[in-house]
């Protein structure tokens, strides 16, 4: 008895040492703001009407537009997306969900807009799609919309480890003449007034949704890109990796949000 | 490319009131911005917007620089017979775009 005792709190204190070890090394939970809500929550009746009505929602012009993208056949083979796909609303449920992650034969991280052009180059073997234009937008708001209603379940694989970390690093550091981060307002003061608007948690799950001020669909890059503006930062490149570090760091702060794609916002 | 959604019952009751909806991607340009180089945007909406229903024209609109991009009109019209609701409409840079859609009306 006398010498049992010790020797198993040794055991439990190697575990606890174990375990702070493994944290230091890697933690892949990021800080998240409690309880999670979706920019949607932040916003008017009106612009929440308008989202939920699926005719009424200019988003859905997009999504249209990518539907028919879905069908027409592209690039040398002349394949469409739905030869190999099929019906998208079967093959591509909760696809949306899981982006950004890595693409293991391209070995990068990537997001949804970025699978999408990395399919049409390798396999439709066509011209990849105009960043932020209207048939980029509308084939990846067509796609992440099979996912709409479901909970974002984004994991930081191995690979990406580096991607998440300098996302997080991002996400926390002062930047622009406003010297502010992202968690300046998206942690510590969502909620409250700016100005004319309410902060929000700063989510993507809404993306590619549209906003009214832009008058049209654009993508969670270009929403990051004008937070930059708004600090009188300089603004990442569309594709910069930034952005894309950035992006797959909020989809992990955001996991178990629904999907809403195509989203409005003001 | 022009894109549009149109929006109706497929069936009614004849002499019930319809809903009658439709969308269409514009960027319904004032002519009051400038691009990046300062140079003056030209004005293109779609001014003119015509609703025929089995060749009868049941609605038409007219907008100009006020209007959102991606304009959205609603009407209610009264279902009369089974046949063909024509959408067209027509913008400052002479583009025309059509949408068709049918409704089967029951007595």
């Amino acid at each position: 008895m006398g010498d049992g005792f010790p020797i198993r709190v040794y055991l439990r204190l190697s575990a606890v040492a174990l375990s702070v070890f493994a944290c230091a090394a890697f933690s892949a939970e990021p800080q998240k703001p409690a309880p999670l809500k979706s920019g949607i929550e932040f916003s008017s009746d009106d612009v929440r009407k308008l989202q939920a009505d699926d005719f009424a929602n200019p988003g859905m012009l997009w999504v249209a537009r990518g539907e028919k993208l879905w069908r027409e056949p592209a690039g040398a083979g002349g394949q469409a997306c739905a030869a190999c796909h099929g019906d998208a609303a079967k093959s591509m449920k909760g696809v949306a969900a899981r982006y950004p992650r890595v693409d293991v034969s391209a070995g990068r991280l990537v997001n949804l807009a970025g699978r999408v052009n990395i399919c049409r180059e390798r396999n439709q073997k066509a011209a990849v799609f105009k960043e932020e234009s209207d048939e980029l937008l509308g084939l990846t708001a067509y796609v992440a919309h099979q996912s709409r209603g479901l909970p974002v379940a984004v994991s930081v694989e191995p690979q990406a480890r580096k991607n998440f970390e300098r996302g997080r690093e991002l996400y926390g550091t002062r930047i622009g003449q406003m010297n502010l981060a992202c968690t300046h307002c998206h942690d510590s003061n969502w909620g409250k007034q700016l100005l004319g608007e309410t902060i929000s948690q700063g989510h993507g799950n809404a993306y590619p949704a549209y906003r009214l001020g832009w008058q049209a669909a654009g993508s969670l890059a270009r929403r990051i890109r004008a937070c930059f503006f708004g600090l009188r930062a300089e603004m990442p490149a569309y594709g910069a990796q930034e952005l894309l570090d950035l992006e797959l760091y909020l989809a992990v702060r955001g996991n178990g949000l629904p999907v809403e794609t195509p989203g409005v916002r003001r | 490319m022009a894109l549009a959604r149109v929006q109706l019952p497929a069936r009614a009751k004849r002499g019930e009131a319809i809903e009658v909806r439709i969308a269409i991607q514009h960027p319904m340009e004032t002519g009051f911005r400038f691009d990046l180089m300062g140079k003056a945007i030209p004005k293109n909406v779609i001014h003119s917007l015509r609703v025929r229903y089995n060749g009868a024209e049941v609605f038409a609109a007219e907008m100009g620089s006020g209007v959102a991009a991606n304009p959205y009109l609603q009407f209610y019209t009264v279902a009369e017979a089974s046949g063909e609701f024509v959408f067209e409409w027509v913008d400052d840079d002479g583009n025309r775009g059509s949408e068709r859609a049918s409704i089967t009306v029951v007595p």
